[in-house]
């Protein structure tokens, strides 16, 4: 993480209070240049609020948010000009042609003549919109709003694209398309986009914040997240031939295992071991020996994937 | 400047793409058309009086009726935020909200301009206060838009801020009728705050800088009070 100054947005102690419900809860957070920011969390947690402060649209109660030079109490206007923003299920004028909101979008941007059709042009392309674009947009469908939202974000050509929930609505390949216009956006943009499909941040995004209840529990790459987190490690064992009792004794003896449990169920026919080892302990290769020596056939041996879910899971789940 | 240009011509486009513009427009000519000429040939005198008579009172309906989407309708569908998250300012989206309110309602006065060119091929026709009731028009249009846009900005509720701003209005019309249930000593006061004596002053053609200083006191405070609103919303 880079310094304060060369940061895109520097937010510090941001809290949002709605009446007595604390919303967003002291929240500090630096973004660079050409980050793609994943914010994540339950329902309620706070996401939206945050980029609505973010955007201008709501003040915080207190705290700092810096935008480049600019700061939010200060040179708003500044700030709204670098910032393209989606909405939440993207409210768009209803009464309006798909092609007049936009010419719209673009004048209010500040964009001239030649500028504009060819901007308007290139968006109907990335998006997808060229056969919409003398459609009424309160007669659009779900995805196609949300395509018409994410080409009005895209207008002025952004420093900062703030995303919120921007694949809510789309179907499979409409959302494989956004995630790559995110990714090759985010190249050169900053973007921050909020949802809580885990796999779309997986899938698109380069960081991973994950706030609940208006604080943050967790921040940092996708990588780095995935690797770190899940407090054990799981492995699954199944056998044939094999007793509970016989098994847990020999197993018992490997280095590494923590616990021995057994979840059959009563349809299988095999005998199903979960062991929890100790992490950063890889007993895989004793455990295969010790099988090795006894008659049991080994029908089953993987370890359990750490996904972003049971992270997720972890740090969100009620106390 | 620019920009509540821009905002201005797009709420332009949306009254007169959507059928309420022409409904609003048709309901205002045949109201102050059939008053007017219901009794013009009764007085048999080629003036226009009774026409601008009547016209604080078809205002304070109308121009509720075309101001009451411009805020309420965007809090309704959410594109407020979208608004505000656009560069431009709250005084830009005010100004242009109320000027594009102000317009429509010129565009709807002007098929009443066929009436004084009637009228002149009949008589006589005094063109001063027709000139005067014309501009006094334009005037109590705009305190009339200022209030409406206000009560727009209250609510989610286009009915609501309709009602708000009709009781708003027609409170402002009617209360030079009412002055005798008011003490004496606040008469004074209290006929210079009701609208349609100040309307009545310019329509005789005598431009007095006190009415007009009263038409625009309104529109500052109907849009002053939608600015604190917007600033009280966050």
């Amino acid at each position: 993480m880079t310094d304060k100054e060369s940061s895109m947005i520097h937010v510090e102690n941001l809290t949002k209070y709605y009446d007595d419900l604390c919303a967003v809860d002291h929240i500090d957070l630096t973004i660079d240049k050409g980050e793609i920011l994943g914010l994540l969390g339950p329902n309620g947690a706070g996401k939206t609020t945050t980029l609505r402060m973010l955007t201008g649209y709501l003040p915080p109660s207190s705290g700092t948010i810096r935008v480049k030079d600019f700061t939010i109490d200060k040179n708003l206007l500044e700030i709204k000009k670098c910032i393209g923003y989606l909405p939440e299920s993207a409210p768009l004028y209803h009464s309006m042609l798909v092609f007049d909101y936009l010419n719209y979008i673009a004048d209010i941007r500040g964009l001239q003549n030649d500028e504009k059709t060819a901007r308007m042009r290139d968006l109907a392309e990335l998006c997808g919109l060229k056969d919409i674009m003398h459609k009424n947009i309160g007669e659009l469908s779900k995805g196609l709003n949300q395509r018409v939202g994410l080409a009005h974000a895209m207008m002025s050509d952004p420093e900062i694209l703030i995303l919120d929930e921007p694949t809510s609505g789309l179907d499979p390949n409409q959302i494989v398309e956004i995630r790559k216009i995110i990714r090759r956006i985010g190249r050169e943009k900053t973007v921050i986009l909020s949802t809580h499909i885990l796999s779309e941040v997986e899938a698109t995004c380069d960081r991973v914040v994950i706030i609940d209840k208006g604080k943050i529990v967790a921040d940092d790459s996708t990588h780095a997240l995935k690797q770190s987190g899940g407090k054990e490690n799981i492995i699954h064992l199944g056998l044939l031939n094999a007793s509970f009792d016989d098994a847990k004794s020999r197993l018992s003896a490997v280095e590494g295992i923590d616990t021995i449990q057994q979840v059959n169920t009563e349809e299988e026919y095999s005998l199903n071991i979960r062991l929890s080892c100790r992490p950063q302990e890889d007993p895989r290769t004793a455990i295969y020996d010790c099988v090795k020596k006894t008659d049991w056939i080994l029908i089953e041996f993987r370890q359990e994937a750490k996904t972003l879910e049971t992270i997720f899971r972890e740090l969100t789940k009620e106390n | 400047m620019q920009q509540s240009l821009h905002i201005l011509s797009k709420e332009l486009k949306d009254y007169f793409i959507s059928p309420i513009a022409y409904i609003v427009i048709s309901i205002f000519l045949v109201v102050t058309g059939w008053f007017f000429f219901s009794t013009f040939f009764l007085y048999n005198q080629a003036e226009m009086r009774n026409f601008f008579n009547l016209l604080p009172i078809t205002f304070a309906f109308v121009i509720p009726a075309v101001t009451m989407r411009l805020f309420s309708e965007e809090l309704n569908v959410g594109s407020y935020e979208i608004l505000l998250t656009l560069p431009v300012s709250f005084k830009d989206i005010i100004l242009g909200k109320f000027l594009a309110g102000v317009l429509f309602m010129a565009a709807a006065l002007l098929p009443t301009l066929s009436y004084p060119i009637c009228v002149s091929m009949l008589g006589e026709l005094d063109w001063g206060p027709v000139i005067g009731g014309y501009m006094g028009a334009i005037l109590l249009a705009a305190a009339y838009a200022a209030i409406g846009l206000f009560a727009s900005s209250l609510t989610r509720n286009q009915i609501v801020a309709f009602i708000v701003g009709t009781v708003i209005c027609f409170s402002l019309t009617l209360i030079n009728a009412m002055l005798y249930f008011f003490p004496v000593p606040l008469l004074g006061v209290i006929s210079y705050l009701g609208a349609s004596s100040h309307f009545n002053n310019i329509a005789k053609g005598v431009i007095d800088s006190r009415d007009i200083l009263y038409f625009l006191s309104v529109v500052f405070i109907g849009l002053y009070g939608s600015h604190l609103v917007m600033q009280e919303k966050e």
